[in-house]
């Protein structure tokens, strides 16, 4: 395959809801349409009740991913269950799909490994803290898939900030070299913490550091949740087929903090945030849904009933989750304790706070 | 039985582990037709295929990484770095993933992957090729840190570090590379980790040492057998984690202890030795325990490499200076 220099940008939805004329020809199916607005609805619903709880002290820093629910429904809607997610930090919309609960990912950020021990998604990566280094491990996951000619592909989330990390730059490359089936998505949601994308790269799209690599690169409205679907499903098909790797640049726009320690409104205007709220990716879709009479106000309160009801029994459950003994953090350390640590891990029990005072 | 060199016993294991083993695969620059430029992994591509024997981009901290995520999928690669001084850029996927992926996933995902690299100097190599760096693996939690000194050490070691579920950084003494041979078998029978080997027993002073520092102080307990005194000669093997029983027995034998080691001396893992000794034995102790290391200098090009490294004369000094002081 040939890799030109031109960067298409694919819209399908507008974001006053109305879709174009190609994409009304592929007819889109009424369910999916319906479950990816309710995915984008329930992410936003979990979103909004995780920084809350931060605000009143019961949970630790948050990184909402208010405004790009879109990115990671989309893509994890068109992922097979057997294919591979490896995440950053954000992408907990994408997670929820996968069938990470939202207890789990409230333990997460609460401080609790639990949260990374996923009862689904048994083989999804963790999240990544790091920015960029999770680039190579879908790499080489991938590469694992296709050493052994199993039709999977591995999809990888990274921020417009981390694509200035030399390890980007490495992995992408190793992946075309390799030909790995992976899926990189980039959220570009505007900002890197306080540096804006402007000064993040001059270059005029992030999907065209593709080329460079010989891997495809593409460039999607990333608040239309069809959009990202149609292009994570084809680049995901390919990938699966054999014919290599493909990074998706998702244009969407950041509308909360960078997480909850941050305060936005120390770089950036509320003209561009309530200019950004009007191409949002949910009320796009509810205005199509409503106009093709599939959704309505009736729907719309059962589904935030819903949402709310699944959010309140997963705090319950966060918050009646006892904390692990101080053995837990030995006990994974290594397949087996090695001998010359047991001495630490009885001092750890012999001090271990919660225990001396029976409180956590 | 074959009588081998260190980087042909480390050849043998690769065969014998990817032979055995078909998730085992080789990754690095150079090391599919060239073999490695130690030759390390020669004949590894003919025998297993483009497949399982990788040679990639220039990019060590994405073959570390990529390592992360093979492994993380049930591979068991065996990562080679070229030269000990581009093995930083790999901290950054040990330190945040290789070793803390069992933990911060319950043991939901593991990371068995074998980071190889040659180490040390007095090859007359170029810069950045001579580096010690095993005091920073060392330092982490989750990874294990190994250092063979002899050919079949190599071998067995080798062996069961591509065996182990967890993360090992495997460094491999450049300057014993082709230094001697050692008769072994390549039976595939691995050594224990997180073990040190008691290569000579002696009752005057314990001398603890790692790779190639170990071919020194062997030298120096010659010289001084030869003058009476006897020392018990430790091979530490496993840096991390360490087997301390060994050398505290030993120490609460001798009353004396010469740690020997090519890196830098401030905060190299001679510190923790001694630190630990001073824990729980000092009361064994008969004099100051010495430590003969690399001196606190960028490690020097060619001209003056054999005088940063320990020398045998160094070390016969510190025995009996520590004899004297008792």
């Amino acid at each position: 395959m040939s890799v030109g220099f031109r960067i298409d940008y694919l819209q399908l939805l507008s974001p006053s809801g109305e879709l174009r004329e190609a994409a009304e020809e592929a007819g889109w199916n009424a369910d999916v349409l319906r479950s990816l607005y309710q995915a984008m609805t329930r992410t936003r619903v979990f979103d909004a009740k995780a920084v809350a709880l931060q605000r009143t002290g019961q949970l630790g820093t948050f990184a909402s991913a208010l405004g790009q629910e879109a990115i990671g429904v989309g893509t994890a809607y068109a992922m097979h269950p057997d294919d591979l997610l490896v995440p950053s930090y954000r992408d907990h919309a994408a997670q929820l799909l996968r069938g990470v609960t939202m207890a789990e990912i409230l333990l997460y950020w609460g401080g609790d490994e639990r949260g990374s021990d996923f009862k689904n998604a048994r083989r999804d990566f963790p999240n990544c803290v790091p920015v960029a280094t999770q680039v190579a491990h879908a790499v080489g996951a991938a590469y694992a898939f296709r050493l052994r000619k199993e039709k999977r592909a591995v999809v990888c989330f990274i921020g417009d900030g981390g694509t200035g990390n030399g390890a980007f730059y490495e992995a992408l490359n190793m992946a075309g070299v390799w030909k790995a089936p992976v899926v990189i998505v980039i959220n570009n949601n505007g900002w890197a913490i306080s540096t804006p994308r402007a000064r993040e790269c001059a270059a005029e799209t992030l999907a065209q550091k593709a080329f460079g690599a010989g891997v495809e690169g593409r460039q999607i409205d990333g608040n239309d949740v069809l959009s990202v679907y149609k292009a994570a499903q084809q680049a995901l098909e390919k990938a699966r087929e054999g014919d290599g790797p493909t990074l998706i640049e998702a244009v969407s726009y950041r509308l909360g903090d960078h997480t909850t320690a941050d305060d936005a409104t120390r770089y950036r205007s509320p003209d561009e945030v309530k200019e950004a709220w009007t191409r949002e990716p949910i009320g796009r879709l509810r205005a199509f849904l409503a106009g093709k009479r599939l959704w309505d106000k009736e729907k719309e309160d059962a589904l935030q009933r819903r949402c709310a009801r699944e959010v309140e029994e997963a705090v319950a459950t966060y918050a009646s989750t006892p904390p692990r003994g101080c053995e837990a953090m030995f006990d994974y350390l290594f397949h087996s304790l090695p001998a010359s640590m047991k001495d630490q891990l009885e001092e750890a029990r012999r001090f271990d706070p919660v225990r001396r005072n029976g409180h956590g | 039985m074959a009588e081998l060199t260190l980087v042909e016993a480390v050849n043998r294991a690769l065969t014998h582990e990817m032979e055995r083993d078909e998730d085992v695969i080789v990754l690095g620059e150079d090391v599919g037709v060239n073999g490695g430029v130690f030759r390390a992994t020669n004949g590894l591509l003919s025998r297993f295929g483009g497949d399982r024997v990788l040679d990639t981009p220039l990019a060590e901290g994405a073959i570390a990484g990529a390592a992360v995520g093979m492994a993380a999928m049930g591979l068991k690669p065996v990562a080679e770095i070229q030269f000990s001084g581009f093995i930083y850029p790999t901290i950054d996927q040990i330190v945040n993933h290789a070793s803390r992926l069992r933990n911060r996933t319950c043991g939901r995902l593991t990371c068995p992957l074998v980071l190889r690299s040659p180490c040390g100097a007095g090859i007359h190599a170029p810069e950045h090729h001579s580096e010690s760096p095993e005091a920073m693996f060392a330092h982490i939690p989750g990874v294990r840190v190994v250092i063979p000194s002899s050919p079949a050490r190599a071998y067995g070691l080798l062996l069961a570090s591509i065996r182990d579920p967890d993360p090992v950084v495997f460094l491999e003494p450049t300057r014993l590379y082709r230094l001697f041979r050692e008769e072994f078998a390549d039976d595939g029978e691995a050594l224990p980790l997180d073990t040190c080997f008691v290569l000579r027993e002696g009752k005057d002073a314990t001398l603890v040492s790692w790779g190639a520092a170990t071919h020194e102080a062997t030298a120096a307990a010659d010289a001084l057998a030869r003058e009476g005194i006897y020392a018990e000669l430790i091979d530490v093997a496993t840096l991390k984690p360490l087997d301390f029983e060994t050398i505290l027995r030993s120490v609460q034998k001798t009353g004396r202890c010469v740690i020997v080691h090519e890196a830098p001396k401030t905060g190299g893992f001679g510190a923790e030795i001694a630190a630990r000794i001073c824990e729980q034995a000092i009361y064994s102790l008969l004099a100051p325990i010495s430590r003969v290391a690399g001196y606190d200098v960028v490690v020097p090009l060619s001209r003056l490499e054999k005088q940063f490294m320990p020398s045998v004369e160094r070390i016969a000094s510190a025995v009996r200076t520590v004899m004297e002081n008792s």
